[in-house]
């Protein structure tokens, strides 16, 4: 089957694999139908996360057909057409039972501090993902979610990561009605974000990034105030200005560990790779946010040291909310959503492209090209 | 709660998950009577070890599920090996698995060439895309690099013209 194949730092090429195969009685293979590339990725494809392997697939945000099944699962049958979560999650843990889908203790030999997720390393679990024609899915009874009848395959696919990796930024921001929000990133999760703020009921939502076309995406699509910080002399001095000098009620870090902006941040975070990525994002958003306020992040930060002003922190009484979205968690609510037409994922998508062009996708995704906010790799089977 | 006499009608569902006990929020746990049990929950059947799984000193085991995309192998591998004898919690396990991912990257390309593959580097890397949708850009990075090294060439040869 054809396969993304990592190679190195900003190299990666399509490759013939061989066919996944069951390898646990709760496995399923799916045919892959839909599968993106996400902000996510980008720390892997630059070569920030520890432990990964040259050969590796990516791909956490896919949808697909099942193939195949292994003998222990009951709830889907061959044929179905599933979304699946990015977390693998095996749904009888402890963390599993409180909900906590991100932080499964049986998915992920590798390393503790994150459940499994697909193709994202073996910091991750070493999973192959779904930027192939097919994946294997384990715990298939507890992720992959049957597409609801006339939902837009596009919309699904978004359900699997950005939707509700976005509601969440929103929702650990505990917005309350009137909340002035500010969202750091106009990918398409912080775009997401802004959007899912005023579900929350916020009174007032401001986007940051640098990225023109971006700002002028989301001040639409949110709708919401959008401002470029290469044209803010300082961007937490905007934000106090624009918050009668208070700062807002919440802040939301939807950049991780690839920000721009900080010349220091970027040379430990990005270059020397001696941080767990670069924290400018973050930093504005602790030293934006009201005393007494909420920084919920979102953004992506390797496993280790990452400099933030930590001080601040305990001086201003900040409450700080973090993880991994827990997709199924979130899943019954964002569906209505969707199907009720409150929230329109499909329009984040900007490019449908054939999975043998994933070289170019991921070029196009980077480096922002051609306006791109959500790339799609349509495998050949999908295609017809 | 101020501002909620602003009109927001034009935003399609306004405050519809608005909820005020909404904070604290998540991820603050479900507590549940398996809180202070410990490691006693029936794990899933185990998935049977066909590569070597390198696991995590901070966890007794492998666990039920896990990758089966890419063993160790290798130099690289070696490296691996040795990180995971500290914890998740030491520069003694990171840094030398970001040693590993960049020896590994050397091994793919010989890897390549071993099965009679030349890697499409140019390709690979998507300045396919660059070409057709940041022409300018591309050109003066790679004008600007063919600059510097044609330089430092004349100036080394140069000095060797000096000695
Ligand atoms: N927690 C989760 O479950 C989860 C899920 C998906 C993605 N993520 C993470 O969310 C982040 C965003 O994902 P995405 O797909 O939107 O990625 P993206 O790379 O498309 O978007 C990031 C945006 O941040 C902007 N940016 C860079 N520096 C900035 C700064 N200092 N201030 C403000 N904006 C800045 C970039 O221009 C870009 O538009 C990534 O770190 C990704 O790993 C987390
Ligand atoms: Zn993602
Ligand atoms: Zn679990």
């Amino acid at each position: 089957m054809l396969a993304m194949s990592y190679r190195g730092p900003l190299r990666v090429r399509i490759d013939h694999k061989p066919m996944p195969e069951i390898l646990h009685p709760q496995d399923a293979i799916v045919r892959v139908t839909r599968s993106c590339i996400c902000g996510s990725d980008l720390h892997l494809y630059n070569g920030d996360v520890p432990d990964t392997r040259v050969g590796m697939t990516f791909g956490h945000e896919f949808t697909g057909v099942v193939e195949q099944l292994g003998e222990e699962v009951q709830k889907l049958k061959i044929g179905d057409h599933v979304l699946v979560p990015f977390n693998i999650a095996c749904g009888k843990c402890v963390f599993c039972q409180q909900e906590l889908y991100g932080n499964c203790h049986e998915s992920n030999p590798e390393a503790t501090a994150v459940g499994g997720i697909f193709g994202y390393s073996h910091t991750a679990g070493g999973y192959n993902g779904g930027q192939a024609e097919y994946v294997r899915v384990p715990y298939a009874d507890v992720g992959p979610t049957v597409i609801p009848d006339g939902m837009d395959v596009d919309d699904a696919v978004l359900l699997t990561d950005v939707v509700p990796t976005g509601y969440q930024a929103a929702e650990m921001g505990g917005i309350q009605r009137g909340d002035t929000v500010v969202v750091f990133g106009a990918g398409p999760v912080g775009i997401m974000a802004a959007r899912c703020a005023w579900l929350f009921g916020a009174g007032r939502v401001i986007v940051i990034d640098h990225v023109d076309y971006r700002l002028d995406f989301v001040k639409k699509y949110a709708p919401c105030e959008a401002y470029n910080f290469r044209s803010l002399e300082d961007p937490v001095v905007f934000i106090k200005r624009t918050t009668d000098s208070l700062g807002a009620d919440v802040c939301i870090d939807a950049v991780g560990a690839e920000a721009a902006g900080n010349a220091m941040q970027t040379l430990l975070g990005r270059k020397l790779l001696l941080q767990g990525g670069s924290a400018t994002a973050l930093h504005w958003a602790i030293n934006s946010v009201k005393k007494g306020g909420i920084v919920s992040i979102v953004g992506v930060y390797g496993p280790i040291n990452t400099l933030v002003p930590i001080g601040n922190v305990v001086n201003k009484g900040i409450t700080i909310r973090a993880n991994q979205a827990s997709v199924k968690r979130l899943l019954p609510r964002l569906i209505e959503h969707v199907q009720n037409g409150t929230l329109d994922p499909k329009a984040l998508i900007t490019h449908h492209i054939p999975l043998e062009e994933v070289s170019d996708a991921y070029r196009i995704f980077s480096a922002k090209l051609d306006q791109c906010i959500k790339p799609v790799l349509m495998p050949p089977s999908a295609r017809m | 709660m101020k501002d909620t006499a602003k009109d927001y009608s034009h935003i399609k569902g306004w405050g519809v998950d608005a909820d005020p006990k909404n904070d604290p929020t998540y991820p603050m746990k479900h507590r549940n009577d398996g809180e202070q049990a410990g490691y006693s929950w029936e794990r899933p059947p185990q998935q049977p070890t066909t590569v070597e799984v390198l696991h995590s000193i901070e966890r007794p085991n492998v666990t039920a599920v896990f990758g089966t995309s890419t063993p160790p192998s290798g130099l690289s591998g070696m490296i691996r090996r040795i990180a995971f004898k500290d914890s998740e919690s030491s520069y003694g396990h990171w840094l030398p698995l970001m040693l590993a991912d960049r020896v590994n990257m050397v091994e793919g390309v010989l890897d390549d060439l071993m099965h009679g593959h030349v890697p499409n580097i140019v390709g690979e890397l998507g300045w396919k895309a660059e070409w057709k949708h940041n022409r300018t850009k591309l050109v003066r990075r790679v004008l600007v690099r063919v600059a510097l090294v044609s330089t430092a060439v004349a100036y080394l040869r140069s000095r060797r013209d000096d000695s």
